[in-house]
């Protein structure tokens, strides 16, 4: 396993947004999070990958626990020596891309490398230019983000995750912030690193995509798992009510 | 009084206007950012007192200010400063501008979006690296328009020291204009704020220019 959620709580005010959620994820699988907005994805993920802390439950990275629930009942996190490792293992790709704007393409990929990992500048830069090569936009390695299309953000957003060499790479709703036009090829580059085994959490909206490429299918509704499974099962065969309801409407 | 002795008489002034001008904004574009991180702790004591202090420095007016800076240490503790009145006025206008550019940077830095925030985060950036690489370039950007009408504005406000009758070209200007009965001084101290604004002119639409490769 190389992520493990169990029993996760999480509160806004007292309001419950996350209540017991459990799942792990296993090496080389790509997870799809599916559900109606408001039911907590978004805030899973941002747990997952520690932008918001936990009330309550663990959070266990390759076996190591990074949060649990103390003595007290509230959660409690490693030391921050521990946590910057945790936060190695995992990348994440915004909705709104959130790229630098004042950092060239190359450097959006190639700083955190270089200043947080301390990897040296040719090899930062050797990688990123194979990693926009994979994009299919080795051509706009010298131009800044409001020169690309949001397609083409997307793209540098990912390749800016990758760098960082994630064990495990979570995208929240990758594809909202686009035109319908420009999804497909942000799409196109998450199924070419679910074939190459890469570890991903997807929260999307895009059924079909979820239904092709992931190997498990989680749907979530007002704070909790309500159904999960082979994504066959989960779309073509739901068991419960709440997921027959929320498919339906992507149906029409 | 001939025209070249007015002129050179009154260039001692444009020196010390000029001094005026650059130590207060040597001073105050620094701790003007010390100031708005302050003012953003999450101590409340600490905000709280920023906050008294920038209302203090916008609400009351700056020759006032000056007055209390130079006459404050005596009249309220007996204390004898020599050689006091040069060090008042650049105490004065530091502490004034700080609060201004200190409400500039504040603004500019709220109006960065969280999300870049959180991708540093994601990143493994250190909270300084955050700052000092992400946030405050695009900061800088963000503000160069509102630092230029400040500085401006500086320039001028530096006769505000005539108050303290500190000789820059201002107090010059009224001093010889009076001697000699004549109204050339002041045509002349018009015409070296106007040449020196529209130096600032120049040199903040350079600054603005160099950071026009992003949006």
């Amino acid at each position: 396993m190389i992520l493990e959620m169990k029993n996760i709580e999480k509160r806004f005010d007292g309001l419950e947004v996350l209540k017991d959620i459990s799942f792990g994820v296993d090496h080389g699988e790509v997870v799809s999070i599916i559900g109606p907005s408001g039911s907590g994805k978004s805030t899973l993920l941002r747990c997952a990958t520690f932008l918001e802390t936990i009330d309550g439950g663990e959070i266990i990275y390759m076996g190591e626990k990074a949060a649990h629930t103390g003595a007290d009942g509230s959660a409690v996190y490693a030391g921050p020596q521990e946590m910057k490792k945790f936060r190695k293992y995992c990348g994440l790709v915004f909705q709104q891309f959130n790229l630098f704007p004042h950092y060239s393409i190359l450097k959006n990929i190639t700083d955190a490398p270089i200043h947080v990992q301390g990897v040296s500048k040719a090899e930062a830069e050797e990688n990123a230019m194979a990693l926009l090569r994979k994009m299919g936009i080795e051509d706009k390695a010298d131009a800044y983000p409001y020169q690309l299309s949001g397609g083409q953000q997307q793209r540098v957003a990912i390749a800016r995750a990758m760098a960082m060499k994630p064990e495990i790479l979570f995208f929240d709703e990758p594809t909202s912030a686009l035109d319908p036009e420009l999804t497909g090829e942000v799409l196109k580059v998450i199924r070419q690193l679910a074939e190459e085994k890469m570890t991903m959490v997807v929260v999307t909206h895009e059924m079909p995509f979820a239904k092709a490429v992931s190997n498990r299918v989680i749907f979530m509704d007002d704070g909790v798992i309500v159904e999960q499974g082979d994504p066959r099962d989960v779309f073509d065969d739901p068991k419960e009510d709440r997921t027959k309801q929320f498919l339906r409407v992507f149906e029409r | 009084m001939t025209f070249s002795t007015m002129l050179s008489t009154m260039a001692s002034g444009m020196w010390k206007t000029f001094l005026i001008f650059a130590l207060t904004l040597l001073g105050s574009l620094p701790l003007g950012m010390v100031v708005a991180l302050l003012r953003r702790s999450r101590f409340s004591l600490v905000s709280g007192f920023i906050k008294v202090y920038i209302s203090i420095m916008r609400g009351t007016p700056l020759m006032l200010q000056l007055l209390v800076w130079y006459f404050g240490p005596f009249y309220l503790f007996g204390w004898n400063i020599g050689n006091w009145r040069f060090p008042a006025i650049i105490l004065g206008f530091v502490l004034n501008y700080a609060a201004y550019f200190a409400e500039i940077y504040r603004g500019g830095i709220e109006s960065i979006p969280v999300g870049q925030y959180e991708a540093a985060e994601v990143l493994g950036y250190t909270k300084t690296q955050t700052f000092m690489k992400i946030i405050l370039p695009q900061v800088v950007k963000i503000i160069m328009p509102s630092v230029t009408n400040e500085v401006i504005t500086l320039v001028k406000d530096t006769s505000l020291a005539f108050t303290l009758a500190y000789a820059e070209v201002f107090s010059l200007a009224k001093q010889i204009s009076a001697s000699q009965s004549s109204f050339m001084p002041f045509l002349i101290a018009g015409i070296f704020y106007f040449v020196a604004n529209y130096v600032v002119e120049i040199v903040m639409a350079r600054i603005e220019k160099s950071m026009d490769y992003y949006k």
